[in-house]
C-alpha cells in the first residue's frame, strides 16, 4: 500500500523518533512510505481555541497537501481525530465538504492501520520490558480504539502489559488547555501520572504523543523511574 | 477579565492544590464506579438504554410547546394551579404572592435545583418566611450556609465530622461520628418543621404531559412528607422537564437512577396527580406547578446546542469528569456544576462571563460517554468556544492563532522557525514566555533534537 505519513508538528520538531519509527514499521510491513514535506500543523490548537476560521483554512491546506494519496497515516489519535472528525464538521457546507468526507474516510491511526485496515498484529517487534497503556482521550472517544494498540503490544515478543485502573483517565494535557489552566492540568497529571509510576512498569506507551509529552514532562520533573514511550517505538524495535 | 472568570480561576488554583480534598472526592466516587457499573450490567443493553432514553427526551424537546400545553391541560385538569415564569424575578414573584395569599409562616423545600437556580431561599427569607431544607445533604448545606457542591450530591465534600460539629454547634447534639445517627439527628429535627410548614416546595424530575402529573425521584423520602403534608404544595420546574408519555419513565427513571448514583431504581418514585380530592383523607388543598423558562429557550432555539435540554440532571457527568474531580464543585460557582453546567451556564447566564467554563477542559470526552441521554457535552464546550471567539474576539487570541497560521502555511517558515525553536529552547524556558513558562513550572520539555523529522526524512532511506 502506498502510505502518506501524516506527523504531527510537534512531532517534527520535538520527537522525530515517532515519525521515524512509524515509517520503519510500516516499511518492514512492505509498504511504501512517502512524507510530503509540505505538511506542518493540522490546525487543532485553534479548532480547540474557537478559532474556526483559522483552523479552516489548516483544513483546507491539509486537504490539498494530501491530495492524491491512498491512505494517509499518522502517528497521533488526536491529530487524526482532527481530520477524521473535525475536518468534515468544520468543511460542513462548503466546497471543501466531499473532499474533507474522503480525507476522513482514508486517514488512520496507526495502530488502527495495522490492526483494522492491514489485518496485522504481530509485526515482528521484540521489546522485553514491562509496559503500561494509557489511552489517549482522542483515540479511545472520537476514534473508539481501545484494543488495536493492546492486541499489538501483547504480540511483541518479551513485553509485558500492566494495567492501570486509570488507563482511560485523561493525562490533562488538552493541547493549549494545560498552559491557560496549568493547575487543572497539573492536578490531572498527577493523578494520571501516580497511578502510572505505582504499576511499576518500565515505560508508559501511548498512541499520543502529544499526552506523552503532558505525561512525560511530568514524571521527569518529579524523578518518578517510568519513561514515556510511543507505540511506534516499541514496534519498531526488532533487536 | 469577566469577575466570574476570575473568581473562577482563584479557586480553581486553591482547590487544584489541595491533594487532600481532591482524594476524599476521589475516594467519596469509588463505590460510585462499581455500584454503577454493576447496574450497567443488569441492563440487556445499556447503549441502546441510551438511545431509548435520549430519544424520549428529544421527541418532547423538539415539540415542547406543544407537549408542555398537553401538559397543562391535563395537570389543570388534575385540579393543579400552572404558573408560568419567564425569568428567575417572575418565579419568585410567584412563589411569594402564592405564600402571600395563604398568610403562611413556615416553608419546608424538598431539593429542587432549579430553586437554587432562582436564589429562592433568599428572597423567601428576605420576606420573612422560615425556610427549611429537607434533603439530608441540602439541609446541610444550608446550615453550612454554602451552595450545593454537586447538584446530585450537594454535600459530598463535607466529611463526617464536620458534619457532626455542624450539628453541634446549630442543633445542640452531642457529636457522633455514626453515619446512622446523624441521619437520625437531622430526621427528628425535621420531623416537626414538615408539620408546622404550611407550604411544601418540591422540584419535578420529569413532567407527563398525557396524565399531567409530576415525577419526582428520592432516596430519603423527604420529597413525600414535604409534597403531603402542608396545605400547600408548589413544584418549580423547568419548561425541559417533560416528557410525552408515562411510559418513558419506564427507561428513564431506571437510567436517572443508574447513571446517577449506580442505584438499580431510586428508594422512592412518586407521581403527584393534584391536590387532595374531594374525598382523600390527606394531601395538599392546592397544588401549584411554576414552568421557568429563565432562558433556556434561547437554547431550544439552538438546533447545534438544543439537547442540552435532553439533561436529566442525573449527575453522571460530574462523576466521571476530571476537572470536577479536580477542582470541585464549588469552583464553578454555578447553579449546575461540572460538564453540563460548563454547557449550559453561558446559554442561561451569558457567554461572555461564562465561556472561561468552556476553556477549562481538556475535551476528554468522558461526560459525553456517561450521558445516558446522550447529550453531545464535549463537543458543545467547543462549540462555545467557537462561539465566544466570534461574538468577543480577544486581541492575544487572534493575533497569536494569526500568526500562528501565518507560519503554518509556509512550511519554509515552519521549518526555520522549528529550527531556531529547537536551538534557543534553553534560553525560551528561562523567558516569561505566555502559555510556555506556565507549561513549564509543573512538568519539563524533552530535550530538543538536533534534527526534526523533516531534516532526518531527507535520508529516508536509512530508516
Amino acid at each position: 500500500m502506498r502510505v502518506s505519513l501524516f506527523i504531527p508538528c510537534f512531532v517534527d520538531q520535538l520527537t522525530p523518533k515517532v515519525g521515524l519509527a512509524t515509517a520503519k514499521v510500516l516499511k518492514r510491513l512492505g509498504h511504501q512510505v512517502e512524507f510530503r514535506t509540505a505538511q506542518t500543523c493540522c490546525g487543532q490548537p485553534s479548532f480547540n481555541s474557537g478559532q474556526w476560521d483559522v483552523a479552516r483554512e489548516a483544513a483546507v491546506r491539509a486537504l490539498e497537501v494530501f491530495r492524491g494519496t491512498e491512505v494517509v497515516v499518522g502517528p497521533s489519535g488526536s491529530c487524526v481525530a482532527m481530520m477524521r472528525n473535525f475536518y468534515p464538521e468544520l468543511l460542513k457546507g462548503t466546497p471543501y465538504a466531499a473532499e474533507a468526507d474522503d480525507l476522513a474516510a482514508r486517514t488512520f491511526e496507526f495502530s488502527e492501520f495495522l490492526v483494522k485496515k492491514l489485518g496485522v498484529t504481530d509485526v515482528g517487534a521484540k521489546f522485553a520490558k514491562k509496559v503500561t497503556y494509557h489511552d489517549g482521550c482522542h483515540a479511545l472517544r472520537e476514534l473508539r480504539l481501545k484494543e488495536e494498540p493492546r492486541q499489538l503490544l501483547r504480540a511483541v515478543k518479551g513485553l509485558e502489559l500492566i494495567e492501570t485502573e486509570e488507563a482511560e483517565t485523561c493525562c490533562g494535557f488538552g493541547g493549549l488547555f494545560s498552559a491557560k489552566f496549568p493547575m487543572i492540568s497539573t492536578a490531572m497529571v498527577q493523578v494520571k501520572g501516580g497511578a502510572l509510576a505505582r504499576t511499576g512498569a518500565d515505560f508508559v506507551v501511548s498512541s499520543d504523543p502529544s499526552c506523552l509529552l503532558q505525561i512525560g514532562g511530568w514524571l521527569s520533573r518529579e524523578g518518578k523511574p517510568i519513561l514515556p514511550l510511543h507505540i511506534a517505538e516499541v514496534l519498531a524495535n526488532d533487536a | 477579565m469577566s469577575d466570574s472568570k476570575g473568581i473562577f480561576l482563584k479557586d480553581a488554583t486553591v482547590n487544584a492544590a489541595d491533594g487532600d480534598q481532591r482524594a476524599f472526592i476521589r475516594k467519596a466516587l469509588g463505590g460510585y464506579y462499581t455500584n454503577r457499573d454493576l447496574q450497567k450490567a443488569r441492563y440487556r443493553d445499556w447503549e441502546r438504554a441510551r438511545d431509548a432514553a435520549s430519544m424520549a427526551k428529544w421527541s418532547a424537546v423538539n415539540d415542547l410547546a406543544n407537549v408542555l400545553e398537553k401538559f397543562v391541560a391535563n395537570f389543570e385538569r388534575n385540579g393543579g394551579v400552572v404558573h408560568w415564569a419567564r425569568d428567575a424575578a417572575e418565579a419568585r414573584a410567584i412563589i411569594l404572592k402564592i405564600a402571600e395569599d395563604a398568610k403562611a409562616k413556615a416553608i419546608v423545600k424538598s431539593k429542587c435545583m432549579t430553586s437554587e437556580e432562582i436564589h429562592l431561599n433568599d428572597a423567601l427569607e428576605k420576606a420573612g418566611y422560615g425556610v427549611v431544607e429537607s434533603d439530608l445533604g441540602e439541609f446541610i448545606q444550608q446550615l453550612r450556609g454554602e451552595a450545593p457542591y454537586h447538584f446530585v450530591f450537594p454535600c459530598m465534600h463535607v466529611k463526617r465530622e464536620a458534619i457532626s460539629e455542624l450539628f453541634t454547634k446549630h442543633l445542640g447534639t452531642a457529636p457522633t461520628d455514626s453515619p446512622e445517627e446523624l441521619t437520625m439527628i437531622a430526621r427528628r429535627h425535621l420531623r416537626q418543621l414538615y408539620i408546622d410548614a404550611d407550604i411544601g416546595i418540591t422540584g419535578a424530575n420529569f413532567l407527563v404531559a398525557e396524565t399531567g402529573q409530576i415525577s419526582i425521584t428520592e432516596n430519603e423520602g423527604n420529597a413525600r412528607l414535604t409534597a403531603a403534608l402542608p396545605r400547600i404544595h408548589i413544584a418549580l420546574s423547568g419548561i425541559e422537564k417533560v416528557v410525552n408519555h408515562l411510559d418513558d419513565l419506564s427507561v428513564l427513571l431506571p437510567m436517572l437512577a443508574t447513571a446517577g448514583a449506580g442505584q438499580p431504581m431510586t428508594c422512592y418514585n412518586t407521581l403527584y396527580s393534584g391536590p387532595r380530592k374531594p374525598g382523600e383523607c390527606d394531601g395538599p388543598e392546592q397544588f401549584h406547578i411554576v414552568l421557568l423558562d429563565n432562558a433556556r429557550t434561547r437554547l431550544l432555539a439552538d438546533p447545534e446546542q438544543r439537547d442540552a435540554l435532553h439533561c436529566i440532571r442525573c449527575g453522571a457527568c460530574l462523576n466521571v469528569c476530571p476537572i470536577f474531580k479536580n477542582i470541585g464543585g464549588l469552583a464553578y460557582g454555578t447553579t449546575y456544576q461540572g460538564p453540563i453546567g460548563s454547557v449550559i451556564t453561558p446559554h442561561l447566564r451569558g457567554l461572555k462571563q461564562w465561556n472561561h467554563l468552556s476553556g477549562a477542559s481538556s475535551l476528554c470526552g468522558a461526560c459525553t460517554d456517561a450521558c445516558p441521554v446522550r447529550i453531545d457535552l464535549h463537543h458543545h464546550l467547543l462549540h462555545n468556544r467557537r462561539n465566544a471567539a466570534k461574538e468577543s474576539p480577544t486581541l492575544f487570541d487572534r493575533v497569536f492563532h494569526n500568526g500562528f497560521n501565518f507560519v503554518i502555511k509556509r512550511p519554509w517558515l515552519f521549518a526555520t522557525g522549528g529550527r531556531l525553536f529547537r536551538a534557543t529552547l534553553p534560553l525560551l524556558q528561562k523567558l516569561p514566555l505566555p502559555y510556555m513558562s506556565a507549561w513549564m513550572k509543573t512538568r519539563d520539555l524533552p530535550k530538543a533534537p538536533a534534527k526534526s523529522f523533516r531534516d532526518e526524512w531527507k535520508n529516508h532511506e536509512n530508516v
